[in-house]
């Protein structure tokens, strides 16, 4: 599904990905860890297109639906419409917007670009509701302006929503776990687990082991200094937990 | 080139840079006496529309003043000098049947434009629960609804039948609000005011259907200077509505109108406006110069003025909508969304001047500024020694998208009464790179996440508009904004 390959990629002339390689399949989950600065952000950012990053060389190899396509040099939002989704670290406040009309201008646009119908407000309403039971979340929330005055937890499970709704081919999740309470957390990997199917691909970014107990990696990736330094299966992730990144780096 | 020629490359150039749907011209013969303006033209005028001796003294007295008076320069920008003797001061359409008694006797031509322009006026076609005016250039080519509104005491007819059929009440509230001695425009305009509505709500109406006047200009280098004048008796309401556009020309167009709303105890007038006057090019050649009197004066007690404006055209807004707190208790709103793309210029804010106890005003305005927009909100605050206990709370957010436009905030307070409590709050942002991505992020396009993040900046005011007037606004916003971002 996912092939990138001897990725560079920085901001502001300053080099962060150094050559990275990595091959997901569908229906895997790829945990990617490492050390504060190793760049571990910025992959997912590039993944996803953000415009203040540049890709000096390499190519991010992306096939759906028998296409393969070169997320490089694509604009964001066409990234979105083939089936790439990323939850943000410090998911963004939109003022103003009720989050139900944000998500279904969010859904009728990939819609319209897979060929598929369009949803109405009121399916779109029940459907909505649908994914808010799925992951327990509370349906007073459906009118609330896009983040507006959501707590940090209730932000990370809006961006778990957003992706429940959106039904995307490889979503790649940064920090998700980041400033979550263990509660929260529980909640937010069980609906990740609930979104697991054998046609999509999750890529979890974190900087520690333990989201990794509840949403159970096929692969880890050690990523320092901007290449990928290790990979192995999920035991890796402990190895981590116990020992550190030192070893690991030298 | 011939006009329909420069009108035709004019609307080429108008595609390539984004989509003004309006800016087309009616091919139709025009009654258009010379350009040019002195006493006899206002003569002229007032002949034209068979208006009594008191009519034509008071223009006179109006023309007079104004000889004296100077055009006013402290408004934050720059414009070319008005030609005054350059501009035909009225233009009517010739009609096959010179003065048609109902709308369907009303010039093919005419009826097509403002099909056109969305705004059918026939029985069969026109849109329910809202009366229209509808006024082309100089005059009113029809009122639909009147005698269904008539049922229920309401008056509403172009100002030229008013001065004819209610000359009372003209003479009544005329200039009772907006004086022809106020400032310059206002005095060109109370002597060469050619036509506009008059709406009258008589005591304890709530008036049944949605008023609203649709300005059109359409005839090259004329003036439009229309007059609104809208009167609510004690206890009754009425929500009035006003839209505009021009065909796009590359010379400058002045449209220099005066409205005038009287609210007496306990009635309440909203009145919405969707401006979208032709804003020039892309370079900034042409558009109209859209210097306007906008006030209302609360004159009874507990009574309401509600002003909510929409202002994405023109090449120069210059207008300040007021309310005067006269009656104790009364209330004034401000509610306004002003666009300004390419090289369009917006000075635009309110005046809240509370004289009665008690007396309420809120200040909502929204400024939306790209490419090389320039964009100001202006507003006062005064509060009298009278106005015990008044209240105002004031809110300006501007909006920058891109990096060569510019937004100011001059809000001014005069607080003449210590049990005054005033609250002001100001903001300026810029379209945030971060909400952008996070938006494309999730499919949507430049122009859909843009159109969310200003729909979303803007939504304490188009909640104010009744509701087909939102969609409107929210479509025209989108449109102007086509194109400005990336």
């Amino acid at each position: 599904m996912l092939e990138i390959k001897d990725l560079h990629a920085g901001i502001e002339g300053k080099e962060i990905l150094k050559g990275i390689n990595l091959k997901v399949n569908a229906g895997e989950v790829h945990a990617i860890m490492g050390p504060n600065g190793s760049g571990k952000s910025t992959l997912s950012k590039v993944i996803a297109g953000h415009p203040q990053y540049t890709v000096t060389s390499g190519v991010i190899e992306y096939e759906v639906n028998f296409k393969k396509l070169n997320l490089v040099g694509m604009e964001p939002d066409l990234r979105a419409r083939e089936g790439v989704f990323m939850a943000f670290q410090y998911p963004v406040e939109i003022p103003g917007i009720p989050s139900s009309v944000f998500l279904r201008a969010a859904f009728n646009a990939i819609c319209r670009h897979q060929g598929a119908p369009e949803m109405d407000p009121i399916d779109f309403d029940q459907y909505l509701r649908g994914k808010m039971k799925l992951l327990s979340m509370d349906e007073k929330n459906i009118d609330r302006p896009v983040n507006v005055d959501f707590s940090g937890g209730e932000k990370k499970r809006n961006e778990v929503l957003q992706m429940a709704i959106l039904n995307p081919r490889l979503a790649v999740m940064d920090e998700t776990d980041s400033g979550l309470d263990i509660d929260s957390m529980k909640i937010v990997a069980e609906g990740v687990n609930k979104l697991r199917r054998p046609d999509n691909a999750v890529i979890l970014i974190t900087h520690y082991q333990r989201l990794l107990n509840y949403i159970q990696p096929d692969f880890v990736h050690i990523l320092y200094n901007g290449k990928i330094v290790r990979s192995e299966g999920k035991e890796l992730a402990q190895e981590v937990e116990n020992r550190g990144y030192d070893w690991l780096i030298k | 080139m011939s006009d329909t020629g420069k009108q035709k490359e004019l609307e080429a150039n108008k595609l390539a840079a984004g989509d003004y749907r309006y800016g087309f011209h009616t091919d139709i013969a025009e009654d258009k006496p010379p350009k040019g303006l002195n006493e006899d033209t206002v003569r002229l005028i007032s002949a034209k529309k068979k208006e009594p001796e008191w009519m034509l003294e008071w223009r006179l007295k109006a023309f007079r003043h104004w000889q004296n008076m100077h055009e006013p320069t402290w408004a934050n920008f720059e414009y070319g000098p008005i030609d005054y003797q350059d501009i035909f001061y009225y233009s009517a359409p010739k009609q096959k049947k010179p003065s048609p008694t109902s709308l369907e006797e009303v010039d093919q031509e005419l009826l097509k434009t403002f099909d056109r322009l969305g705004i059918p006026l026939t029985e069969q076609k026109r849109i329910s629960g809202v009366a229209v005016d509808a006024v082309f250039d100089s005059v009113s080519v029809g009122t639909t609804h009147q005698s269904e509104l008539a049922k229920h005491g309401v008056i509403f007819c172009s100002m030229s039948e008013a001065v004819l059929h209610h000359p009372d009440l003209v003479k009544k509230y005329l200039g009772s609000v907006v004086p022809y001695t106020d400032n310059f425009f206002a005095a060109l305009n109370a002597a060469v005011f050619s036509d506009g509505s008059f709406c009258y709500i008589p005591k304890g109406v709530h008036c049944p259907l949605e008023l609203s006047t649709y300005f059109r200009i359409n005839a090259e280098d004329t003036g439009q200077f229309e007059r609104t004048l809208v009167v609510a008796e004690d206890s009754s309401y009425v929500s009035y509505l006003e839209g505009c556009t021009a065909p796009m020309r590359d010379t400058n167009q002045l449209h220099a109108a005066v409205v005038e709303l009287v609210a007496l105890d306990h009635a309440h007038i909203k009145y919405s406006t969707v401006q979208n006057w032709y804003s020039g090019d892309k370079e900034g050649r042409g558009g109209i110069y859209n210097f306007v009197t906008k006030r209302g004066k609360c004159a009874g007690a507990h009574s309401t003025i509600s002003w909510t404006q929409v202002e994405a055209g023109s090449a120069i807004t210059w207008k300040y909508p007021s309310v005067i707190l006269q009656g104790d208790n009364s209330v004034g709103k401000f509610y306004s969304v002003a666009l300004t793309n390419h090289h369009m210029i917006a000075d635009t804010g309110t005046k809240m001047i509370h004289i009665g106890k008690n007396t309420k005003s809120t200040i909502v305005s929204k400024g939306i500024s790209s490419d090389h927009a320039h964009n100001s909100y202006r507003g006062l605050v005064k509060i009298m020694p009278s106005a015990e206990g008044a209240r105002n709370f004031s809110q300006c957010d501007s909006m920058l998208v891109g990096n060569h436009c510019s937004a100011n905030t001059f809000p001014y307070i005069e607080v003449k009464n210590n049990t005054a409590v005033l609250e002001h709050e100001a903001s300026t942002s810029k379209i945030n790179a971060e909400q952008m991505f996070y938006l494309r992020s999730r499919g949507l396009d430049l122009e859909e996440s843009v159109s969310l993040i200003i729909n979303g900046f803007c939504k304490d005011v188009f909640k104010e508009l009744p509701l087909e007037f939102s969609v409107e606004a929210v479509k025209l916003l989108e449109m102007k904004l086509e194109g400005s971002v990336g």
